[in-house]
């Protein structure tokens, strides 16, 4: 009995302890989880291993044969072709120049994924096609007349620790001088600041490393705050400059009451970067024209072209950002044109800027990954000069200055800070980075890519000589930036580098005069001399500048907006969106307000009543939650269209100024009964035209 | 009145006999305690699924009945059920869905009750526990024969799409989608719970039908 006994007590506890297990797992088991194990079709094809047989390689050989390809043709398609569904490894984002977009490529496909309006109103995203006071149109407009293009150069992904961190990408426009703020989540530009200084800029933009501020440097001398000057006084009245816009991570937008520029002098500064690691609180910028030529080919000057090139030394920047913010904290900038600007006087005095020597007309300043070395491209002279930090700041605290420039900038005795030189090939321009201690530097009249050896620490990763040209690898034609993966940060990946080449000549087909870019992928895995180039892509859309290279899973997009009612413009709920049952036309006076509400597969309302005049407010949500789902909202004639992404409100406003009978209609083929989605506005003529109308 | 409830609830267990047959009397007790235990983690977790498949939706479309709640691609659902005219999925079995944990916490003391009562009546109080798996599954194919018959006319497609019966358990389908649908684990507690309350009638008669006996021999000895 007392065996028993015990045993009715163990099994109790037994069944328990089961129950208790039962409780708490089902407690703990998220729906989410049981809805993901239920999952059992749809999901990707695993790779099989490759193993050809050989009839698979008779086939194979004859199709190479017809084709005309060799075995590096073979092995580049393979290295490249991405199956149907396969991701790409990395995203380009890369400036679409005068297109005033910003285009997203995948890595090693080449694929177009899509483009984004920046600068230039484009119409298939809606953007600057929302009627009257469409935040768009507004944000493009330079004292009050819209600017509807701009000529993207420089993207910036935002970084943190000096890595990108996928959350944000900046980019400049060269011909207004203005820089875009994309938010990564939903890939849409968020914000444009307009520089207050200067009418065009060039060094924009380059990120601080952990994107406390967005470097916009200047280019061609101006009289900062849009002033009047004849060439005579260039010296005296022109000023060159650099911008130091704040970011504000947790807004995801510029803080221009926060930002603040240093004058410089009217030399034409070029590209930028920001310090790292050992430079970090330093940032650098090339200039050319420090001639201060003013050209005046018309009055039997020299052009440009030469009075530019003439001397053999131009001065890279070496600016103090640290120290500039804190002098503009302590509120000793000037305001030009009501925007901080922390003088020349001020920057020579409190040891904010100086000056390097730099052979003739250099192109890009380039950090290397470690922040120990400043890579200068001279453009005209066959060499990159390669400046040490440590011995700038040792030459800045010794006083080792070779002279001052006519502005009274120190200039940093050359010797005294320069590392090595590199003879590289004609036309060095831009330099990248990898993960085996090589540089990349584009030779623009050479078209090559050239990888040289780094020195310092990054010896001990490769098994070359430091700075040595270790090879060159021709490319088609004519390159300018060129950018490896991740290869300006503080840990570049290596694999791949995209060369911008700006003529394709005879790549193509022949599409007439204008032809497209040519963006040539290089495999750059295999250390030493191989590096061929595995693919072209025609950018048939502006002209690229500089691209960079991300990897794909550090993007952190949203599939559809997180909520229906969504303001893509404040990334927030738009209280104003509206709800189902809501749905109708209101009037108030000569203002009509129109609700609306877009769903698979109409409009609600469909009929839309106004009279000649009424100025008209519609406002459109797109109640979709499913990936794709996008519909688009235009109305013929008055220049109207949107797209409304899954979840995205959108407010119209336009004057109902041309009568008749209007059909709307859904612009993005939305799903079987897409034609079916529309509706008509009518707007009726003014009472007496009415009966001319009828007839 | 006294002895109506002495019939219905049954004779009490003399602490002799219990200390002497203790597994006896505690197996129908801790059965009918684990069942409880099931049928109540049976709210938290999922009593149906259907999968809905489609070349367009290469992650497939999901939904997941619990007992007072649809969750998964609703919406979409609703979305697409809107071009064949069929009804909102929010306005199916909203009693049930609304009534649905009270109903499981009333069959949770009606279990409870049925560990004291040691008479027939009992199998009384666990009959809508029994029962309840069966009456889910008949709901669930209730609600879909209604809505899957009664298709809005007016509806876009409806020219194309016939009314239909919609598949319960498994494979179906409808337009270019093919459905999937299964009991989900939530739905097996329930069974369990059902298959260990009958269970714990076989020990509860083994165990109490001697006593009851007993009980009614004393009953007929003091009326003789
Ligand atoms: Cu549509």
């Amino acid at each position: 009995m007392r065996t028993n006994e015990r045993k009715g007590g163990k099994r109790g506890a037994v069944v328990a302890m089961l129950a208790a297990g039962t409780i708490l797992g089902g407690l703990a088991m998220p729906a989410g989880a049981q809805q993901e194990g239920r999952r059992r079709r749809g999901a990707a094809q695993e790779a099989k291993a490759v193993e050809l047989a050989p009839d698979q390689v008779a086939q194979l050989t004859k199709i190479a044969n017809e084709r005309k390809l060799n075995v590096d043709d073979l092995l580049a398609a393979a290295k490249t072709y991405t199956p149907s569904g396969r991701h790409d490894e990395y995203v380009l984002f890369s400036s679409g120049g005068q297109s005033g977009q910003v285009f997203a490529i995948g890595v090693p496909s080449m694929r177009l994924l899509r483009s984004i309006a920046v600068f230039t109103p484009e119409s298939w995203q809606g953007y600057g096609f929302a009627g009257k006071d469409d935040p768009v149109i507004e944000r493009l407009k330079f004292k009050g007349t819209l600017n509807a293009w701009g000529d993207t150069h420089h993207p910036a992904l935002s970084e943190t620790k000096g890595d990108y961190d996928g959350q944000f990408l900046f980019i400049g426009d060269k011909a207004n001088a203005r820089v875009a703020v994309i938010d990564l989540r939903d890939w849409e530009t968020k914000q444009i600041v307009k520089n207050p200084l200067t009418i065009s800029d060039h060094g924009a933009s380059f990120v601080t490393p952990n994107t406390d501020y967005i470097i916009e440097g200047g280019q061609y001398g101006t009289v900062l705050g849009y002033g009047y000057a004849l060439p005579e006084d260039y010296q005296k009245s022109y000023r060159g400059m650099v911008t130091m816009w704040k970011f504000d991570r947790e807004k995801g937008r510029i803080d221009e009451a926060n930002s603040f520029a240093l004058e410089l002098p009217p030399y034409w500064q070029d590209l930028a970067d920001a310090g790292k690691l050992a430079s970090d609180g330093y940032f650098f910028v090339n200039s050319f024209n420090t001639e201060l030529a003013t050209g005046g080919i018309e009055k039997g000057n020299p052009p440009f072209e030469a009075g530019v090139s003439k001397r053999d030394m131009d001065y890279l920047h070496i600016v103090d950002w640290k120290k500039a913010e804190e002098m503009f904290k302590a509120g000793k900038a000037t305001k030009i044109n009501g925007f901080p600007v922390i003088g020349l006087e001020t920057s020579i005095t409190e040891g904010l800027l100086y000056f390097a020597p730099e052979p003739k007309s250099p192109h890009g300043v380039d950090v290397t990954p470690d922040g120990k070395f400043m890579v200068v491209a001279g453009k005209l002279d066959p060499h990159v000069t390669v400046y040490s930090i440590d011995k700038v700041k040792k030459a800045i605290a010794e006083k080792k200055y070779s002279g001052k420039d006519t502005y009274g900038v120190p200039i940093l005795d050359f010797d005294a800070v320069m590392e090595a030189q590199v003879e590289l090939g004609l036309g060095p321009l831009h330099t990248q980075f990898d993960n085996k201690g090589y540089a990349y530097t584009s030779l623009f009249l050479d078209s090559a890519v050239a990888r040289w050896s780094l020195g310092g620490d990054f010896a001990k990763l490769h098994s070359e000589q430091p700075w040595k040209l270790v090879t060159k690898t021709p490319v088609q034609y004519n390159i300018g930036h060129l950018s490896a993966a991740e290869g300006d940060t503080v840990s570049p990946d290596g694999n791949y580098l995209i060369a911008m080449n700006k003529w394709s000549v005879d790549r193509f087909l022949c599409t007439g005069p204008l032809l497209p870019q040519n963006f040539q992928l290089v495999d750059i895995a295999a250390p030493g001399t191989a590096m061929p180039v595995l693919y072209d892509m025609p950018v048939g859309v502006g002209e690229p500048h500089y691209c960079q290279m991300i990897k794909a899973d550090k993007l952190k997009s949203w599939p559809v907006y997180p909520e229906v009612g969504w303001n893509s413009h404040t990334q927030s709920l738009d209280p104003r969106a509206p709800k189902k049952g809501e749905e109708g036309v209101t009037r108030d006076g000569n203002k009509v307000l129109v609700k609306s509400i877009a769903i698979r597969s109409h409009f609600s309302p469909e009929h839309v009543e106004v009279n000649e005049g009424d100025i008209v407010t519609w406002r459109i949500v797109a109640a979709e939650t499913t990936q794709d789902a996008t519909h688009g909202f235009c109305i013929g004639a008055y220049n109207i269209n949107l797209s409304l992404e899954p979840g995205e409100f959108e407010e119209v406003t336009f004057v109902a100024d041309k009568p008749g009978t209007y059909p709307f209609y859904c612009t993005e083929f939305c799903s079987a009964l897409h034609l079916e989605m529309m509706g008509y506005l009518h707007v009726k003529p003014k009472a007496d035209s009415v009966s001319d109308a009828r007839r | 009145m006294c002895r109506v409830l002495e019939a219905i609830v049954g004779p009490r267990i003399p602490v002799e006999e219990l200390r002497a047959h203790r597994l006896r009397y505690a197996t129908p007790t801790v059965l009918f305690m684990v069942a409880r235990v099931l049928l109540l983690v049976s709210i938290f977790l999922p009593y149906w699924h259907m999968e809905l498949e489609a070349p367009q939706y290469p992650k497939g479309l999901f939904l997941t009945a619990y007992v007072n709640h649809l969750t998964g691609d609703v919406r979409e659902i609703d979305g697409l059920n809107h071009y064949i005219g069929m009804r909102s999925l929010g306005e199916a079995a909203a009693f049930e869905r609304a009534a649905g944990v009270w109903m499981v916490v009333a069959m949770f003391l009606l279990v409870e009750g049925a560990a004291f009562v040691h008479s027939k009546w009992a199998v009384l109080l666990a009959l809508p526990a029994i029962a309840f798996p069966i009456v889910f599954v008949a709901d669930l194919y209730f609600w879909m024969r209604t809505f899957g018959l009664n298709l809005d006319p007016g509806a876009p497609l409806s020219a194309s799409v016939k009314p239909f019966v919609p598949t319960v358990i498994g494979e179906g389908g409808i337009g270019q989608f093919k459905t999937y649908a299964e009991m989900g684990t939530g739905f097996w507690l329930a069974v369990g719970c059902a298959v260990l309350t009958i269970a714990g009638f076989v020990f509860h008669r083994r165990a109490y039908k001697p006593l009851m006996e007993r009980a009614r021999g004393a009953l007929q000895e003091a009326a003789a």
